[in-house]
């Protein structure tokens, strides 16, 4: 369970730039639960998720981690629930490494980064099993560099990355964005069927309602760093698509 | 012959400073000239301590600490004072300037008679030999050392800094440490340049560090063209190169000298010949653009 109370962010306080990114916003999300944030550009929806993955830190207000009060935690903390997959598929992958080298930081996510080597046959055979879940072919591949992929191909990645350890939570930023509309149904599709398999808590930003709509048990709008819209499980199923397009007309 | 000898000994001397600059430019993406300082604080140490007659396995953590120590404070004023890496590192290399001279006492520390790591063993008569068997042993430990580190968990994480850091950070890793503990390493095999050259040359100079920097980048910038020419991904043959490149800059400044080229002119050529290096292939990949 995600749980944001009263949570405000200003950027630039008191100067003419003064940005009121997050105006007091309390959202709970309960496990296993799939959010769609739709909105248009400088709502807030970014920025929100920042405050939840630990990237920005909230002006005032709490984040709880079930449990845990993670408010002041920076984001290499929150990495032992909160597993991401950003925009930019560089952001999310380390290019000059091989594909191995990138499964092995993922595969230790939530552990310590020892003095000891981890790249050994059975980790290289596990990681061969699991990529060749994505059926791209990209099992045979794992020595190579990341930067030789494409921007699908990153993405696919990055998402199997997110289950290598233990995840509780994923955030996914404008995940296909930035790709070819063939290759952002491949990704969607399978962040959906990961989602689903292991059972994680999941937010996905868009921009796109088709996706908006098929995807996801809850969605909420924002605007102006607020929450305009929260339509919960029962009330999305009877949803239209053109409602959708509705809110932004 | 025994000049391109010379050659080859100072430039596995310099394979540490060549190591250090590959690990703070290429790995973690960051201008760092501590160097200039470092090194030489590797050389005070060594010099002072030789003067007090002190053992190597005393000698040689000394000048690692001292020059981690440094790195690391270039480190933290970058990270946590959110001050440019070039700035940190010129401020940190003028202050050592007045530590380095403070420790000396002097500007000047000659070693005449006092038996350094080149006497430790004779394998060889030959002492030139000598040195340079001990050097090869020293170098490929080094080597041996920091090629395993680049390959554990610890050291991918090192990689990926410099590469992703929203990645890494996202991954569980808190990027201002792990900078702060490169430039420490980084820094650190610096001061063993400083160490071994100090021996090998049999005194510690105050103004041996200036410019010092530009060596480092040369054999770095060296290693990288065959690195790209054929896109070698392997961790060791990447050092490897890093160290040849660091003899291929002293083999090109012998080669300089030998050819009768006024020794005032030396900084000039180093300076034009690492240009060189750097310009040879943008001007080739502008054509074929």
């Amino acid at each position: 369970m995600i749980a944001l109370h009263n949570i405000h962010k200003v950027f630039n306080k008191g100067k003419a730039n003064q940005v009121d990114a997050v105006n007091g916003i309390d959202l709970k999300i309960n496990d296993g639960e799939f959010l769609v944030i739709v909105g248009s550009n400088g709502s807030g929806k970014t920025t929100l998720l920042n405050l939840i993955s630990g990237s920005v830190l909230p002006t005032s207000g709490t984040v709880n981690i079930d449990i845990n009060d993670v408010t002041d935690l920076p984001d290499y903390k929150r990495s032992q629930w909160i597993a991401r997959v950003f925009q930019n598929p560089v952001s999310g992958t380390a290019s000059d490494l091989s594909i191995l080298d990138n499964f092995r930081l993922a595969a230790i996510r939530t552990k310590p980064k020892g003095l000891s080597v981890g790249v050994n046959d059975a980790f290289k055979k596990q990681v061969k099993e699991k990529i060749a879940t994505l059926g791209m072919g990209l099992e045979n591949k794992i020595e190579q560099l990341m930067g030789t992929l494409s921007g699908g191909q990153r993405q696919a990645l990055t998402l199997l990355m997110s289950i290598m350890d233990n995840c509780k939570v994923l955030l996914l930023d404008e995940p296909t964005a930035a790709l070819d509309p063939r290759s952002a149904e491949v990704v969607m599709k399978t962040a959906d069927k990961l989602i689903k398999d292991f059972d994680l808590t999941a937010i996905l930003i868009t921009h796109n309602l088709k996706d908006a709509f098929s995807y996801g048990s809850r969605i909420i709008q924002m605007g102006e760093g607020v929450i305009l819209k929260d339509i919960d499980t029962k009330k999305k199923s009877a949803l239209k698509q053109t409602d959708l397009f509705d809110w932004f007309g | 012959m025994d000049f391109y000898l010379t050659a080859l000994l100072q430039g596995l001397c310099f394979s540490g400073i060549a190591l250090g600059i590959y690990i703070s430019m290429k790995i973690f993406n960051i201008p760092d000239i501590t160097t200039d300082g470092s090194y030489t604080l590797g050389g005070a140490f060594t010099g002072v301590l030789l003067l007090h007659h002190q053992p190597t396995y005393i000698i040689l953590p000394a000048v690692i600490l001292a020059g981690a120590l440094a790195g690391a404070l270039t480190g933290i004023i970058h990270t946590k004072l959110k001050i440019n890496a070039l700035l940190a590192g010129i401020l940190v290399m003028y202050g050592l300037y007045s530590v380095n001279l403070k420790l000396m006492g002097r500007s000047n520390l000659p070693l005449n008679g006092i038996p350094s790591i080149f006497n430790l063993v004779n394998w060889i008569t030959n002492p030139n030999q000598n040195t340079l068997l001990i050097l090869l042993t020293f170098i490929v430990i080094i080597t041996l050392i920091i090629g395993y580190l680049l390959k554990t968990d610890f050291g991918i994480a090192m990689r990926a800094t410099g590469n992703s850091e929203t990645m890494i950070r996202a991954l569980g890793v808190n990027t201002d440490r792990m900078k702060i503990t490169g430039l420490a390493i980084a820094n650190a095999l610096t001061a063993v340049s400083g160490y071994l050259i100090t021996q090998y040359q049999g005194f510690a100079d105050i103004n041996m560090g200036i410019g010092i920097v530009i060596v480092g980048l040369g054999s770095v910038i060296i290693a990288e063209a065959f690195i790209n020419w054929f896109k070698i991904t392997y961790v060791w043959l990447s050092l490897i190169l890093v160290i040849s490149g660091a003899i291929i800059f002293q083999f090109v400044l012998a080669f300089t000298l030998s050819v009768g080229i006024d020794p005032t002119f030396l900084k000039l050529v180093t300076a034009a010949f690492v240009l060189l290096i750097v310009g040879i292939p943008r001007l080739s990949f502008n054509k074929s653009a």
